[in-house]
């Protein structure tokens, strides 16, 4: 494999590493200050990435599709917090997880039953599309060169937020102490919302990013959904850090993984079952490697012990 | 789930009020029809049950009972039970996909049920598991790329990129495709199945001298390489089996797709008059453009109709010979039945074009004449 | 106190009357979904000897459940294709009989969650959860592109397997077999839970360190927890595989774990007939709801988010009262 293809991988990894960063973010800031398992969390990657692909639709304008995305997860989001979530707080993870699985199975039939059965369309503005020339003859897709960018900056900014910001003091208090942070006259439960409609807004941006590369169609969010729980978990619950390089660790192995493996599995094996053999472990790679990680550290790689 | 299948029956009736079907000569058959109507897959459910009722459309002597199976191959196991013990049809039909047509077809006919496939065709199914009650309606799984191959031997493709997803029908349709093709295979990919990112393999597809990508991935799968492959800056020429081009999906993908070649044994193009009838009848009742997949469920209800008039289902031996005579106006023009019960037919090369606003397929040209699956001499029955 | 054995009672007889009744009405198809939900929360009363016992929330069960679905799956299509499973070093045949499946299904089912317990265990939380869920998906992944058993289109066995002096192809015998089974087991876990093991395991869950002073190690009591739990839930799987006359990896799935899960949440986790009350209502559920709608999932959601909310301590704790059976 040439030094070209593997530094296009290696980028391809780093944009998929972000990608599931917004994912990750989100459900890792919920399950940090409030303590829910939210299996609902693809759900909301889902509702932002058809209402980005319904206004886009309606407008013609990818802007306007990204805000929609965001309001129309982060309402979403809040929404289900007022009614659902914030009944759950006191209950062990069992019942969160029987409840939120619950809301995935509305959220998904209820969106087919609002935008039909098939795929939708939204596809990326023509201002981001086609490649670009890296350095060294590398030509790669400007949107995604743009994934990335957005999704290192939403990671700045979340440093900023809950390092700098009332929120983000408020919101380390509320991992740390939840009665201390209620008896200091803090509004805990209005804290609560923003926390989730945030975390929900993320997923929704994430949702609107992909599905103009991907498919949008009922059920994309599950699969995602399961990697952004194996990226918390190898980066710690709780950590945003942790999911920055959590993220990071998943998108490089799956990616590289998926390229190297059949390749590796053929110097010592014949290729047509080196390839499948190559695929097989290729796409069992993420969950070794969570595995092991969980191994050498129960508490993932920035978990609090 | 009475209230379900009542409903279809009535549909049914009251759509043909005074239609022609209410003919004396014609037996009474209860057909049962599982498919994909909840999920993620179920457009292509949808679209064949759509298909169906249409061309049944006014008969009052088939009953038809609807059933989701959810697209898990347990489900449809256990509504199969049901149909055959509870509801006692005497046909089958609707499965979309391979693995749970061969989870639940073996078992039908070895009860005696006749099963029409309205989509799916595992090779197993057309060789040493066939069956004298098996009828594939639709096609064999290697048929659009053994085409597919054949036409890239003679338009001078010489250098191939393979790719589908790593699972049988994914490993089945590159076979296919490779039994025909003559030039260099220069790389072939499996990919993870339900994979949504693309950038790792067009990486390697940029990096390949390949001159054509040849690629199998149904469903949201294709919707998502499509869209990567077109925004990727790389230009080779794209060919591949209907499946990741049919209506349904087109319309997600957008002005990505045209140009791409794709095989088909239906076009909604195809010149004859059973073809127009159906794209304007269709269009007619549900108000969007059929896809292959409508076309087939039509064809199946066709077929079935015409086994209707001319012999009695209890009567299985007569039932099967008239079934196998295929007389009936297919939307797909020439249609019969190989001694293996699978299609002998024409399979197209198609191309994406847009029409207008709509972006669709246009015949270009027939890519492999009366094709028959090569399964057929391990069929013994 | 004694609404509770009487509610067990009542659910418990339920399955072979609506079994009967349905025999005489000539509605086979009701026979088949009792069986179902037999065996079914069979594998719900495996993950509850881990997750109301043991405290042990795993999310990965599914992984229990297809290696069992697979013994049966490889040993019978063996069988049926009259080829060993391998000549060297010994030759191993397959096989048809469903008392040998199910020792192979428990036995590999044991020793997967031996393996996949002593490297979880470790972990304890959401950690435990996300990692039991990580072999699940890595089973999942390996059993769609291992080309040898069928991938992705999983494995037909034609006829179900023999069982001594039964017809299993009957709707009804075959009942018989997944009800007896499954009260055989729920006699054993009832037992299990006031056995001393029991009581030792309930201990380490409430408070692992008093358990620890008294010279008994939590690890290792988890763990044997685990390995019985897992072995319960290959042996319904091996009994699902033959209910289908069919494998595929959606049994690994963790969409299946899920709703093993389900089953024992929807019924009250820790209580002995909780699976057995949470499968018998999805079932019916799934049942009538799949009747009325296409968008029937909807209607699903609606109704378990109702019982979380509202019915605290699952099906049986609504019906029995305020008052834990466990605890």
């Amino acid at each position: 494999m040439s030094l070209i293809l593997l530094i296009e991988q290696v980028l391809n990894g780093i944009q998929f590493g972000v990608m599931l960063f917004l994912m990750a973010a989100g459900l890792t800031l919920i399950f940090g200050v409030m303590g829910l398992i939210n299996l609902a969390h693809g759900s909301l990657y889902m509702v932002g990435a058809f209402a980005a692909a319904a206004v886009a639709g309606w407008t013609g304008s990818f802007a306007l599709a990204l805000i929609a995305a965001l309001a129309a997860a982060a309402a979403a989001g809040a929404l289900v917090e007022l009614l659902v979530i914030r009944r759950l707080y006191d209950r062990d993870h069992l019942d969160q997880v029987l409840a939120t699985f619950a809301l995935i199975l509305i959220f998904s039939e209820g969106t087919r039953y609002i935008f039909g059965s098939f795929p939708l369309f939204l596809d990326i503005p023509a201002a981001l599309s086609g490649p670009v020339l890296l350095p060294g003859g590398i030509l790669y897709p400007l949107y995604r060169l743009v994934i990335i960018a957005v999704g290192l900056l939403v990671a700045a900014g979340l440093f900023v937020l809950i390092a700098k910001t009332r929120i983000g003091i408020q919101i380390r208090a509320g991992e740390a102490d939840r009665e201390m942070i209620a008896a200091l006259g803090v509004d805990i439960s209005k804290l609560y919302t923003l926390v989730f409609a945030l975390g929900a807004a993320l997923a929704g941006l994430a949702g609107a990013l992909v599905g103009a590369i991907q498919s949008v169609q009922v059920g994309m969010g599950e699969p995602v959904l399961i990697l952004a729980f194996v990226v918390i978990v190898i980066g710690g619950i709780g950590s945003i850090k942790g999911a920055l390089i959590g993220a990071l660790l998943v998108g490089l192995t799956d990616t590289l993984g998926g390229a190297l493996l059949p390749t590796l599995f053929a110097t010592f094996m014949e290729p047509s079952s080196a390839n499948t053999i190559g695929s097989a472990v290729a796409s069992m790679a993420i969950y070794i490697l969570m595995a092991g990680v969980l191994l050498f550290k129960p508490s993932g790689l920035f978990g609090a012990t | 789930m009475k209230i379900k299948s009542l409903i279809a029956a009535v549909s049914i009736a009251a759509l043909g009020s005074g239609a022609a079907w209410a003919d004396a000569h014609s037996s009474k058959v209860k057909v049962g029809m599982i498919t994909t109507l909840s999920g993620g897959g179920a457009g292509l459910g949808i679209d064949v049950r759509d298909g169906f009722m249409l061309a049944a459309k006014g008969n009052e002597n088939l009953e038809l009972v609807i059933e989701d199976d959810q697209r898990k191959p347990d489900i449809a196991v256990q509504l199969a039970d049901k149909l055959i013990q509870s509801e006692k049809v005497d046909v089958l039909t609707g499965i979309i996909w391979s693995n749970l047509a061969m989870a639940v077809v073996p078992a039908a006919t070895a009860q005696g049920k006749f099963y029409l496939s309205p989509n799916a065709g595992p090779s197993a199914l057309a060789g040493k598991g066939c069956s004298p009650l098996y009828f594939n309606v639709a096609w064999q799984n290697d048929a659009f790329n053994e085409a597919a191959g054949a036409w890239a031997n003679e338009n001078g493709i010489k250098k191939v990129f393979l790719m589908a997803p790593n699972y049988p029908a994914g490993q089945d349709m590159i076979a296919g495709f490779k039994r025909t093709y003559k030039g260099d295979v220069v790389e072939e990919v499996y990919t993870k199945l339900g994979q949504t990112d693309y950038a790792a393999e067009i990486a390697q597809m940029r990096a390949s001298d390949a001159d054509t990508i040849y690629f199998f991935l149904p469903g949201g799968m294709g919707i998502s390489f499509m869209k990567q492959y077109a925004g990727s800056g790389v230009d080779k020429a794209v060919m591949g089996p209907a499946f990741s081009f049919d209506q349904g999906i087109l319309g997600a993908i957008g002005d990505a797709a045209l140009g791409v070649k794709n095989t088909s044994h239906w076009s909604k193009d195809i010149d004859n008059e059973a073809n127009k009838k159906f794209v304007a009848d269709f269009q007619a009742e549900y108000g969007r453009l059929p896809s292959l997949y409508a076309a087939q469920g039509y064809d199946t209800a066709l077929l079935l109709q015409s086994a209707m008039g001319k012999a009695d289902v209890k009567d299985a031996a007569a039932f099967q010979a008239a079934l196998e005579e295929a007389d009936f106006a297919s939307v797909r023009g020439k249609f019969a039945f190989a001694p293996n019960h699978h299609p002998i037919q024409d399979i197209f090369m198609r191309e994406v074009v847009k029409e207008g606003d709509v972006v669709t397929n246009k015949v270009i040209g027939v890519a492999s004449p009366d094709h028959q699956d090569v399964y057929g001499a391990e069929c013994k029955m | 106190m004694a609404r509770e054995p009487l509610i067990n009672i009542i659910l418990f007889a339920l399955f072979p009357v609506t079994a009967g009744v349905a025999m005489v009405l000539d509605e086979p198809f009701i026979i088949t979904l009792m069986t179902k939900a037999a065996i079914l929360a069979l594998a719900g009363v495996g993950l509850n000897i881990a997750l109301g016992l043991g405290g042990l929330v795993s999310f990965g069960h599914a992984a229990f459940f297809g290696i069992g679905g697979y013994a049966m799956g490889v040993l019978a299509s063996h069988a049926q294709s009259y080829t060993p499973i391998m000549e060297t070093p010994i030759l191993i045949e397959g096989t048809k009989s469903m008392l040998v499946i199910w020792g192979v299904a428990v036995v590999a089912a044991a020793l997967a969650a031996l393996l996949i317990g002593v490297l979880s265990l470790r972990t304890t939380g959401v950690y435990f959860i996300m990692i039991t869920l990580a072999f699940g998906q890595m089973l999942y992944y390996f059993a769609i592109s291992w080309p040898a058993y069928g991938g992705e289109d999983g494995l037909s066995i034609y006829i179900r397997n023999d069982f001594p002096g039964l017809n299993t192809l009957d709707p009804i015998q075959f009942f018989a077999i997944a009800f007896t089974v499954l009260a055989a087991v729920l006699f054993i876990a009832g037992r299990l839970a006031k056995a001393p093991f029991g009581l030792a395991l309930s201990a380490a869950r409430q408070n692992p360190e008093r358990v620890e002073t008294v010279g008994v190690a939590p690890f290792r009591l988890r763990l044997v927890a685990f390995i019985i739990s897992g072995a319960v839930t290959g042996l319904a799987g091996a009994l699902f595989a033959d209910l289908n006359r069919f494998v595929s990896p959606t049994m690994f799935s963790w969409q299946t774990s899920g709703e093993i899960m389900i089953f024992v949440i929807l019924g009250g986790v820790g209580r002995l007939f909780g699976p057995v009350a949470g499968a018998a209502l999805f079932i019916l559920l799934e049942h009538v709801l799949g009747g009325l709608s296409d968008f029937w999932h909807v209607y699903l959601g609606l109704l378990l988010l109702l019982v979380v909310l509202f019915a605290r301590g699952g099906l049986i704790g609504t019906l029995a009262g305020k008052e834990t059976a466990h605890d």
